[in-house]
């Protein structure tokens, strides 16, 4: 282990640089969040993911954005155990009828301002289970939301870079 | 000897032969429609020396697919649903009870004698009852309400015995379920698990789809097993249209299944290690994963592979140049690196203390409940679909099995380890051998018949099954996929008792069942 950790402290990070943050959510947040929120919400983002009927495979790469690659931290991304503490609900999946609930109670528990973020197809339309007995279909059909990452599933790259863009409006 | 005694000796294939008949649309594996008496019969014998499968169901029958370990016999025995019931499975052999649940949510077809007759994925939010069932499409309310709050959890009395419901949005970034614990100070007496939230109508969704359509819905049933989701689909419907994959596709299949295998193994050993606070293995783990992500990404354009194995073959072929340098590097430094993490994770007291002796599944309940994958292997069960009902290529493929005894979280992480060596080992053979050819085989549209196939694959969690019926003109009338985690969730209840309540994280994580790929 001591090996491996002299490496980490002398060898170069694992780390990559940083992506700029997407044109097209800078936009998108422009239009939907006003000034006076993003003065509020500061230079750093506390996230609680939320997983509305997800495969799964928008949370493998939520985490990811976490690794030492990605580092989200880095950027002042939180994620957080509680909605209590968050200022950016990150909702995934299609909003099967049985999660609504708990997603609008999760939405309701968290502190304005804040801003809702829908990662992945599913959750900004529906994808392949849009029109589904069992799901609602996007997640603006349920929260505001205030910007769209989409993906099946978003690249960890494109998360961050969505994600980055709140932190730049 | 008597009847009974005769029969117990004879192998599986040849009592349903004897005892029912065999349906000719069938193919992967034989299917018998049987009696009520033999169904009944079956269902005593799980458990003992016979595994269950699967069950499910579809608008007349309810099927039931068996694994005799002996004889290495697998087949489907199907029963005609009489009245609206069937005689329940689930009252002789627990596994399947909350398999049946969800037939009675799905399709309103009871089952007679079920121990536990409340709902199990219909959560009562739905517009409509038995969705699955065309003729009993009757209205509910589907009307928005705390589900947890009405669902009868099983009571727990004692002094001082008190409750933690978790759930189902958890504090992790990982999918929803909702759990109850019943605790007597920091110990667990109970643990009682409530899923069905990411229920999306899977099965529906797929019905009157052409095979290549549905086959993007099988592959996003479960994120994290698309690759085996999408390999036990598309065997599924070569079966039935008995179409033969090419060689080269096939091996191509073995190679995605195997890096997902590896990124999986690779990421939950870290995450597990995270679970006992012991961070440093888990971002040199997540390292290593994401490594394998985006070599997986440069040889397929996707880095989880979904979509990369469709009906009839693969949707890419691997790059001869790019593809095989970026494995080649891959292995050699997973080669470079693995050992030491796996030394780390051997010597560090402080973690071999959280997960030596966590979190014990006997082999007596392993063996019982058909638990595959890492969770049945680190408990004694020899099962692994790519050695136990062997498919192409792995039937030319020299895998080997690891087993443990001890059944602890300890064990699970050894078995993952091993796995994760042999898929190395095996990616290399693959990369070498792999056969040059045509990535597809045109399979027939319009086939003027009704087909039916069965198949299953081994992913990273364990044994998926897959069936399906396609109509004359070749649409999916019905598809059956079967989660490995339905034999385990139950399972990790059973674990959890005795254990304290911070440990139930550590246990969880190293049974790391899928929600989406059971809730369907």
């Amino acid at each position: 282990m001591k090996s491996l950790m002299l490496q980490s402290i002398f060898g170069p990070p694992a780390t990559e640089k940083a992506p700029a943050p997407s044109g097209q959510a800078l936009e998108e947040l422009a239009r939907n969040v006003d000034k006076s929120a993003r003065r509020l919400l500061g230079r750093s983002l506390s996230i609680r993911e939320v997983d509305a009927g997800s495969c799964n495979g928008c949370e493998l790469e939520i985490h990811a954005i976490g690794n030492a690659i990605y580092d989200a931290s880095r950027f002042g991304l939180h994620f957080s155990a509680s909605p209590r503490h968050v200022d950016v609900l990150l909702v995934t999946g299609p909003v099967s009828r049985n999660m609504k609930v708990a997603l609008e109670r999760t939405w309701a528990a968290t502190p304005g301002p804040k801003w809702v973020v829908a990662a992945g197809d599913c959750a900004c339309n529906g994808c392949v289970f849009a029109g589904s007995y069992a799901c609602v279909g996007r997640v603006s059909d349920v929260l505001p939301v205030d910007l769209h990452i989409p993906g099946c599933p978003p690249r960890p790259k494109d998360l961050l870079c969505g994600l980055l863009a709140l932190l730049a409006a | 000897m008597s009847t009974e005694q005769t029969r117990q000796k004879q192998g599986l294939i040849q009592l349903l032969r004897a005892n029912g008949q065999e349906q000719r649309a069938q193919r992967g594996a034989p299917r018998f429609r049987i009696d009520a008496a033999m169904w009944e019969e079956l269902g005593g014998r799980l458990g003992k020396g016979l595994d269950l499968m699967g069950l499910w169901a579809d608008a007349q029958d309810v099927h039931m697919a068996l694994f005799a370990p002996d004889e290495k016999d697998f087949a489907i025995v199907s029963l005609a649903v009489e009245d609206g019931a069937f005689p329940s499975i689930g009252a002789r052999h627990p596994a399947a009870i909350r398999l049946e649940r969800a037939i009675q949510d799905l399709y309103g077809h009871g089952a007679r004698g079920l121990p536990d007759g409340r709902p199990w994925l219909d959560h009562g939010a739905w517009p409509i009852r038995h969705p699955l069932n065309e003729k009993a499409d009757a209205a509910q309310s589907g009307e928005e309400k705390d589900e947890t709050q009405d669902y009868a959890f099983l009571p727990v009395e004692g002094e001082g015995v008190h409750e933690i419901p978790v759930g189902p949005v958890h504090a992790g970034i990982i999918e929803p379920g909702h759990f109850r614990f019943s605790c007597a100070g920091e110990t667990v007496v109970r643990l009682e698990e409530r899923l069905g939230y990411t229920h999306k109508g899977v099965e529906r969704l797929m019905q009157g789809k052409p095979p290549a359509e549905a086959a993007r819905i099988a592959a996003r049933t479960c994120g994290d097993s698309t690759v085996a989701y999408s390999f036990a689909f598309a065997r599924a419907c070569e079966a039935a249209l008995e179409v033969e994959v090419p060689p080269r596709a096939a091996w191509l299949r073995a190679l995605m299944a195997e890096l997902e295998r590896l990124a999986n193994h690779l990421g939950d050993t870290g995450a597990i290690c995270n679970d006992a606070a012991f961070a440093f293995l888990h971002a040199h783990f997540g390292v290593l994963r994401e490594d394998v992500l985006r070599a997986a990404d440069t040889c397929f354009g996707h880095r989880l592979m979904m979509d990369c194995i469709v009906p009839g073959g693969v949707a890419r072929d691997l790059d001869a140049e790019k593809g095989a340098h970026v494995l080649q590097l891959l292995l050699d430094s997973l080669d470079e690196r693995l050992e030491k993490l796996v030394e780390i994770y051997d010597t560090t007291a402080s973690l071999q203390d959280r997960v030596r002796n966590t979190g014990r599944l006997s082999p007596a309940l392993a063996q019982g409940f058909a638990a595959g994958g890492y969770v049945g292997r680190a408990s004694g069960r020899a099962f692994d679909a790519r050695l136990s009902l062997p498919y192409p290529p792995y039937d030319s493929l020299a895998v080997k099995m690891h087993v443990m005894h001890k059944g602890d979280v300890n064990a699970r992480v050894w078995v993952r380890i091993h796995e994760i060596r042999e898929s190395i080992g095996l990616v290399r053979t693959i990369m070498h051998n792999m056969p040059q050819g045509d990535l597809t085989a045109e399979l027939p549209g319009n086939t003027a018949q009704v087909r039916e196939g069965v198949a299953v694959v081994e992913g990273f969690r364990g044994d998926v099954l897959a069936w399906l019926r396609l109509d004359e003109e070749g649409l999916v009338a019905r598809c059956h996929l079967r989660d490995p985690s339905w034999f385990q969730w139950p399972l990790l209840e059973a674990v959890i008792y005795g254990n304290i309540v911070a440990d139930f994280p550590l246990c969880n994580k190293s049974f790391n069942c899928s929600y989406s790929g059971h809730d369907l």
